[in-house]
């Protein structure tokens, strides 16, 4: 499996307008990802981590330096533009979960599909594979209110791989579920990243999370402190630093 | 389609909220629908009756004849020139001469319009047959209204004062021979029937007439001496009347709406700023902003969507049942000066219908637009934090 570079930042710096001044929420990032990393930002509160995993996500830009996503400087796109990197090519897993309430699971993972245009026949097919990724076949037909929190965040996790994405990014996925769930959901996410070799962009600070990562990133006062290559991935993959 | 797809099942997923706002939209439907189909059906049955009993398809006017104008009759009659005549032998017309007189009933004093009708016609509804000679009276026939304002009644006699064609008073008795009951007050009010050739000769206008009714029957060929006058022209206070009613119901209607309308204005404001997490999802996963403003608009406008089928569930079956019985009108209405039936059957037209389901929906994917707006300034970023922006 080739893992060539699929995100690359260069002197990358974010500030947001508060009040009167400028907060710095990230500044001086220089980072590449490859193909296949399964990898976590981690640091404290206002470390940065939310913001970069949106502009790898194409939800913000940055003030300077360039985020360049396959090939897609991410500050050149047109909001349509974004959105086909988006519906494409990335994968969103979130704290919250943030599934459609009124909507099944089923619904809920096959959105992006159709958004896609992808035949009847087609999505079907692909929800419910999506759905055996993550063990939930068998709860097609309910509504997010039927479920635990842990299975919201493994439909979560059916609705960002339903698209074969090359790139997920989750954010804080854990953070909501006890230990058990923890570890089943990033389980099942490392699973995938393993069989469909995706790569996965985590935002944590949750420790049952870090130890499943191949490279971790610390971030501190919205800096890169430390970039990790865990002992497993060094021997197994190359990966650009 | 996809908008329609995920609007539907948002709006059935709000539940109550959708349809507390369908009830009221569908409501406001129906009523503008029943009221303009009363109003239509009233402009129907009166514009019929009116041509069926005063206006016939059009009528042949002597040039100086002015309906709104009493003093011209004195002027405004002419011989029936002999193509005329022939029509008239055909029944493609009927000649109608009018002068003013006062009639006397009881001692009182009463201007009437004195009309000579032929008992013979069969182009206006005016039972004219019941004109026949009486021993030597002049038989003369009024309408329910006349009888009743006058306190006249079948059998009475009543002093009939008039002017000849050379100016000089005239008086005698008619005898009030038939009462006829008629939706069309001009026909009735004030006015007296007699055969046109006792008016004629009363007049001293023989052969002549005032102006000659058109059968359905009859195209406008043109007579000459004769201004033809279509039912356009004869049922213009009609129509203008009828205008005004709809301008006026109007204000009725609209007020509904706008209470319709402000319901689902107000949950589409709160819509966006309750779901600006689902916003931000729907943009995490790939939408537009243009294609999530469509969402929620097409989501609001549905909503006019559901309205017409629940209204049509409970106004068509409510709707046949009234035109089934009719509207009954109120006894004063008889004294409105306008044709009006005791019963009013609505009428729905096609047109009708499409233009007011268009208002209804036009109406209501407006007022879902403009909050949507706000949709286009929201940082994703912030929206999916669910953050008021």
């Amino acid at each position: 499996m080739r893992n060539f570079e699929i995100i690359k930042i260069e002197n990358l710096a974010k500030r947001f307008h508060m009040g009167e001044g400028d907060f710095t929420a990230l500044r001086d990032i220089n980072l590449t990802f490859s193909k296949g990393e399964f990898t976590g930002l981690v640091g404290p509160s206002g470390s940065g981590k939310t913001t970069l995993l949106n502009i790898i996500g194409s939800l913000d830009n940055p003030t300077e330096g360039k985020a360049i996503v396959l090939g897609n400087s991410v500050s050149e796109l047109t909001h349509k533009q974004s959105a086909v990197l988006r519906n494409f090519h990335i994968g969103f897993i979130f704290q919250t979960y943030n599934l459609l309430p009124v909507y099944t699971v089923f619904d809920n993972v096959e959105f992006a599909l159709l958004l896609q245009k992808h035949s009847a026949t087609e999505r079907q097919k692909m929800v419910m594979e999506a759905l055996d990724w993550v063990g939930l076949a068998d709860k097609a037909n309910s509504k997010p209110a039927q479920l635990s929190g842990g299975e919201c965040q493994r439909v979560s996790i059916a609705r960002a791989m339903v698209k074969r994405p090359e790139i997920v990014l989750a954010d804080e996925p854990s953070a909501n579920l006890d230990a058990t769930n923890s570890h089943h959901i990033i389980q099942t996410m490392k699973k995938l990243n393993r069989e469909l070799n995706t790569t996965f962009i985590f935002a944590t600070h949750d420790e049952k999370v870090m130890q499943y990562l191949d490279r971790i990133i610390h971030l501190k006062d919205g800096m890169v402190e430390k970039d990790e290559i865990m002992p497993e991935l060094k021997t197994k993959s190359h990966v650009s630093l | 389609m996809l908008a329609f797809k995920f609007a539907y099942k948002n709006l059935i997923g709000a539940g109550l909220r959708t349809w507390l706002n369908v009830s009221v939209l569908s409501f406001a439907f129906v009523v503008i629908v029943f009221y303009n189909g009363m109003l239509d059906g009233w402009n129907r049955q009166g514009r019929s009756d009116t041509v069926a009993w005063e206006t016939g398809n059009g009528q042949y006017w002597h040039p100086l004849y002015d309906r709104y104008d009493p003093f011209s009759l004195q002027d405004a009659h002419a011989a029936i020139t002999s193509e005329a005549e022939k029509l008239v032998k055909e029944n493609q017309l009927t000649p109608m001469l009018i002068t003013q007189a006062t009639a006397y009933p009881q001692g009182r004093m009463l201007n009437v319009m004195l009309r000579g009708i032929d008992p013979n016609q069969k182009i206006l509804l005016i039972p004219s047959a019941s004109l026949n000679p009486q021993n030597g009276e002049i038989p003369a026939l009024i309408g329910k209204r006349m009888a009743e304002s006058a306190h006249l009644k079948k059998g009475d006699h009543v002093l009939i004062r008039w002017r000849d064609i050379n100016g000089t008073f005239d008086a005698r008795e008619v005898l009030i021979i038939d009462i006829f009951k008629s939706n069309v007050p001009t026909v009735d009010v004030n006015q007296v029937y007699i055969p046109l050739t006792t008016l004629q000769e009363m007049t001293g206008m023989k052969k002549e007439a005032t102006l000659l009714v058109a059968a359905a029957t009859l195209n406008n060929t043109g007579i000459k001496g004769w201004a033809f006058k279509d039912t356009k022209f004869l049922l213009k206070d009609f129509d203008e009347m009828i205008n005004a009613k709809k301008g006026g119901s109007r204000i009725l209607y609209l007020l509904l709406l706008s209470i319709a309308l402000l319901a689902i204005f107000d949950t589409q404001v709160l819509s966006i700023f309750r779901r600006q997490k689902e916003i931000g999802t729907y943009i995490a996963l790939g939408m537009t902003r243009a294609q999530v403003i469509r969402l929620f608009t097409v989501e609001g406008s549905a909503h006019s969507i559901l309205a017409l089928i629940l209204g049509s569930l409970y106004g068509i079956p409510l709707m046949l049942f009234i035109n089934n019985y009719g509207i009954p009108m109120p006894k004063s209405a008889d004294q409105a000066g306008v044709a009006i039936s005791e019963k009013i059957i609505p009428f729905y037209s096609f047109g009708m219908l499409v233009s007011t389901i268009l208002l209804v929906v036009i109406s209501a994917t407006i007022v879902s637009y403009f909050p949507t707006r706000r949709i286009s300034k929201m940082k994703p970023t912030d929206a999916l934090k669910g953050k008021i922006q």
